[in-house]
C-alpha cells in the first residue's frame, strides 16, 4: 500500500518536474539571453544539487546560490568568540551548536578542534536541547551557539524565554541571527551582480510571510517566487521566473502555498519581537549591513552570552586567499577560487563554504563534476555578472 | 582465552569486591582470579560454550583444516547506547565480523570475542547481550572458539566494548575483488538502506520519537553462500555498506577499480521513514551505515539468477539492481538522480553533522 503510495507520488512528482522544466525552456528560448536567477536558502542549494537539477536546466539559464547558508553568513570573529568560550578556564563551560557549526575555521581552530582540546561541544537539534542540558549541568555555564535566519531565531527566542520562565541561571546564548530580506537588498543596492529575479526560501517565508520579499519587487523591480525545496518545487518556481522575465512582469508570487501564508507565523513573530530588536550585524565577507541582524533585548540581557562574558567585538579576517565573500555574493563561483578542492577540502575546509553541507562549495565539490557542462559552468561563471 | 588473557590486568581488581558483584560488574571480573571464573562459568559458557571454547585454553584450536586460503578479519564495536531497536551490540559483534568474511568469499571457522566491561556494567544487561550474541552466532551457524575479559575503570569506558576477530575458509569458487569489476556489471543490493544507522541515531538523538525504523544487523554468511552456490565467480565483487554507507562503498569501489560505477537512485530502495528520518536529523540515507547489507557487482547474465536467490530469502526480499559498470574507466561514481539529472557521489567526510535547518 505505502510503496504504491510512493510509487504514484514519486511518478507525479517526476511529471510535475518536467513539465515545469519544459515551461522553463520554452521561456527560456523567446528571452534568448542569459539568465540569472538567485535562491538565498541552504536547503534550496543542497536540494538543486542533490537532485542534479542544475544539469538539466537549458544552458542559458544558471541558479545561483546566494547568502543564504547560516553557518557561511557566520562572521569568523562570531566563531572565534565561541572558540574563546569554550576553551576559558575560569568556570566550566559547555557550548552547545548545532552539528555544521563544528568545523567552521575561526582564526585558531574550529570547536571540533577545541573539543579535541578538552572543551565540552555538545551538537544539539533544538534549542530547547540547550536550556534542558543547563538544567541537567548546574554546575556549568551551558552557551548556545545561536546562528541562523528567521528559521532558527523563533526557537532561540523560545529558549530563552523558557529559560528566563524556569529560571534557569546557567543557560546563555551568544546570538547572532540575521534577517534574509536586508542581505538581499544589501546585494541589489550594491548594484554588483546582476540578476533577472530571486527564488525566495520556503522555510524563512513559512514564518515571516511571503509578503516580506514585496520592497524586492516595488524598489528593485525583481520577480520573485517563494519556493518550496523539493526539485519539482524548485522547477515550477524557475518556470514561473522565466515566464516573468519573458512578458516582462515584476511581480511577488507564492508557489509554497501549502506551507507559506501572506503575514507568515505570527506567534513565532511575536516570540521574536519579545526576545530580540532589530540591530546591526556583521556577515562574513559582506561586512556589517544596517538592520541586517536580531540582537537580544536588554530584558533579556541575563541570557545574553556577550553581556554575561563581556565579550568584546573581535576581529574579523578572512583567509588568505578565499573567495567565499564572493561566491555568498554570487559573484563567483567556487571553481573560480584557487583554493577549491586543493587546498580547500571537505576534509580541510578553509572557508565557511566548504564545511556546511549547505555551503555552495561543498555542494558544487560533493554533487557538482558531473554533467558541469550542460550545467553551464561557462553560464555560472562571473562574465556575465560582474 | 578467557581465564589467562584475563589475569593479565593484574592487581586492578584487588581488594574491590564489592557486596553486589552478581549484579555488577566489578574490577575483580576482570582480575583473573575467582570471580573471572565465576563470570565465565556463569554467564559466558552456558550461552556460548562449545567443544572448543569449553576446553579454556590459551588458544583455541582448528583441527584438520584442509588446505585452503583463510582469511581474517577484525572489528570493534563501540555502539551507544549498547541496545537499539531491532539488535544491540551482542548481534551487531556477532553479524559484523561474520559479513566481513563473507563478503571475502569466506565461510566462518570461528570468532574470537573480547569484552571490555566498564566497571559497574549491569550483570543482567551483560547476560542479554550475552544472549543475543549467542542466537546471532547460531543463526549464521558458527562458534565463538576463544575469548577474552577487561574490566576497566568507571568512567574509563562507556558501559561496554566489544572486540570481534574472525578466521574464515575462502570458497575456491569465491573470486571477489575491485580488480575483477568491469564495464557493463551489475550492481545489486539486497534490501533497503540506512536502516542501522537511522535506528541507532533516533535512539541516541531523539528518544523522544518512536519510528518503526528498526537495525539490518543480520549475518549474511548464509544468503552469500547460496548466492555463491549457485553463480560462482559471477560474482566479481562484494562488500558490505557499513560505515560511509552505500555512498562509501561504490565511491571506494569506483575508485580503486578505476571504472565508472552509475547509480540509478529510482532503484536504491530506502524506505520512506527512512527518508524521512535522515531529512529530520540532517543526513543522507546513502551515507548511513548498515549492517545486514552486502552490495554485489555480478556479471550482467547472471543478474536475473542473483536477483532470483536473494529474493527468495529473508534477508534479501528488497533486493535490486541499484546500478551497473559504466564505459567510461574514470574511476567515478555518479548517480542518475530520480528527476533525470546526474550528480557525483563521494565518500562522506567521517562523523555524520546534522544540518542546522
Amino acid at each position: 500500500m505505502s510503496i504504491w503510495f510512493e510509487w504514484i507520488r514519486m511518478r507525479s512528482r517526476l511529471a510535475e518536474v518536467q513539465i515545469s522544466l519544459g515551461r522553463l525552456a520554452q521561456a527560456a528560448k523567446t528571452v534568448g539571453r542569459k539568465m540569472i536567477f538567485m535562491e538565498v536558502c541552504g536547503t534550496h542549494t543542497m536540494s538543486a544539487f542533490r537532485s542534479g537539477l542544475h544539469s538539466l536546466l537549458p544552458s542559458n539559464v544558471t541558479l545561483l546560490s546566494g547568502p543564504g547558508c547560516p553557518v557561511c553568513v557566520t562572521a569568523q570573529g562570531d566563531i572565534d568568540l565561541l572558540i574563546q568560550l569554550a576553551l576559558r578556564q575560569d568556570r566550566p563551560m559547555t557550548i552547545c551548536t548545532y552539528g555544521d557549526m563544528i568545523r567552521v575555521p575561526g582564526r585558531d581552530g574550529s570547536l571540533e578542534k577545541a573539543r579535541s582540546c578538552g572543551a565540552d561541544i555538545r551538537v544539539i537539534y533544538s534549542a530547547l536541547d540547550a536550556v534542558r542540558l543547563a538544567q541537567r549541568l548546574p554546575e556549568r555555564e551551558v552557551v548556545l551557539a545561536a546562528v541562523g535566519f528567521e528559521t532558527t531565531a523563533p526557537g532561540t527566542a523560545a529558549a530563552i524565554s523558557e529559560a528566563k520562565r524556569l529560571g534557569v541561571k546557567n543557560f546563555s546564548a551568544l546570538a547572532s541571527h540575521k534577517r534574509v530580506l536586508p542581505a538581499m537588498m544589501a546585494l541589489l543596492d550594491a548594484g554588483e551582480v546582476r540578476l533577472d529575479g530571486f527564488m525566495c526560501p520556503g522555510h524563512v517565508s513559512a514564518v515571516m510571510g511571503w509578503e516580506l520579499y514585496r520592497p524586492i519587487v516595488e524598489k528593485h523591480g525583481m520577480p520573485c517566487v517563494v519556493a518550496g525545496f523539493e526539485e519539482h518545487c524548485m522547477a515550477a518556481a524557475l518556470a514561473l521566473l522565466a515566464e516573468m522575465v519573458r512578458d516582462g512582469r515584476k511581480e511577488l508570487i507564492n508557489a509554497y502555498p501549502e506551507v507559506v501564508a501572506p503575514q507568515g507565523n505570527m506567534r513565532a513573530q511575536e516570540l521574536m519581537d519579545e526576545v530580540f530588536a532589530v540591530g546591526d550585524v556583521r556577515w562574513r565577507a559582506l561586512g556589517t549591513i544596517p538592520g541586517s541582524g536580531m540582537i537580544i533585548r536588554k530584558e533579556y540581557a541575563d541570557f545574553d552570552a556577550a553581556v554575561r562574558f563581556s565579550l568584546g567585538m573581535p576581529e574579523d579576517h578572512e583567509p588568505a586567499g578565499c573567495i567565499c565573500g564572493k561566491v555568498i555574493t554570487g559573484m563567483a563561483t567556487p571553481h573560480e577560487c584557487k583554493l577549491f578542492g586543493t587546498a580547500c577540502t571537505p576534509i580541510n575546509p578553509i572557508g565557511p563554504c566548504m564545511v556546511s553541507s549547505e555551503g555552495t562549495c561543498q555542494a558544487w565539490f560533493k554533487y557538482h563534476r558531473v554533467g558541469v557542462k550542460r550545467a553551464g559552468l561557462e553560464a555560472c561563471t562571473t562574465r556575465g555578472i560582474a | 582465552m578467557i581465564r589467562s588473557a584475563a589475569m593479565e590486568t593484574g592487581n586492578r581488581g584487588e581488594g574491590k569486591i564489592v557486596a553486589d558483584h552478581t549484579q555488577r560488574i566489578v574490577l575483580a571480573h576482570g582480575g583473573g582470579g575467582q570471580l573471572t571464573d565465576e563470570l565465565i562459568e556463569r554467564r559466558v559458557l552456558p550461552r556460548l560454550g562449545n567443544n572448543v571454547l569449553n576446553e579454556l585454553l590459551d588458544s583455541a584450536i582448528l583441527r584438520n583444516i584442509p588446505a585452503c586460503d583463510l582469511a581474517m578479519t577484525i572489528d570493534g564495536y563501540v555502539v551507544q547506547p549498547w541496545k537499539f531497536p531491532g539488535g544491540d551490540i551482542g548481534r551487531l559483534s556477532v553479524s559484523g565480523t561474520v559479513n566481513d568474511l563473507a563478503v571475502s568469499g569466506a565461510e566462518p571457522l570461528g570468532l574470537a570475542l573480547s569484552f571490555i566491561l566498564a566497571e559497574g556494567f549491569a550483570g543482567k544487561d551483560l547476560d542479554e547481550i550475552v544472549n543475543s550474541i549467542a542466537q546471532t552466532a547460531a543463526e549464521a551457524g558458527v562458534k565463538i572458539i576463544t575469548g577474552d575479559t577487561k574490566v576497566v575503570g568507571r568512567g574509563q569506558a562507556d558501559g561496554i566494548y566489544i572486540v570481534t576477530s574472525g578466521v574464515g575458509r575462502v570458497r575456491r569458487d569465491a573470486k571477489v575483488g575491485p580488480s575483477r569489476v568491469k564495464p557493463g556489471q551489475k550492481l545489486i543490493v539486497n534490501g533497503a538502506v540506512g536502516e542501522h544507522g537511522l535506528a541507532v541515531m533516533l535512539t541516541r538523538e531523539m528518544p523522544e520519537v518512536t519510528s518503526v525504523l528498526r537495525t539490518d544487523a543480520a549475518p549474511l554468511n548464509k544468503l552469500i553462500a547460496k548466492v555463491l552456490d549457485a553463480v560462482g565467480t559471477g560474482v566479481t565483487f562484494m562488500r558490505d555498506p557499513t560505515r560511509g554507507g552505500l555512498a562509501g562503498l561504490c565511491s571506494d569501489l569506483a575508485k580503486q577499480s578505476a571504472q565508472r560505477v552509475t547509480l540509478n537512485e529510482v532503484a536504491i530502495p530506502i524506505r520512506s521513514e527512512s527518508r524521512h528520518a535522515a531529512e529530520m536529523l540532517g543526513l543522507d540515507p546513502l551515507e548511513i551505515a548498515n549492517e545486514g547489507k552486502v552490495v554485489m557487482a555480478v556479471e550482467a547474465e547472471v543478474a536475473d539468477r542473483v536477483m532470483e536467490i536473494l529474493r527468495n530469502d529473508p534477508l534479501g526480499v528488497a533486493a535490486s539492481v541499484i546500478g551497473e559498470i559504466g564505459t567510461e574507466a574514470d574511476g567515478r561514481c555518479e548517480i542518475l538522480t530520480e528527476i533525470g539529472g546526474r550528480r557525483v557521489l563521494q565518500k562522506p567526510y567521517g562523523e555524520q553533522l546534522p544540518r542546522i535547518c
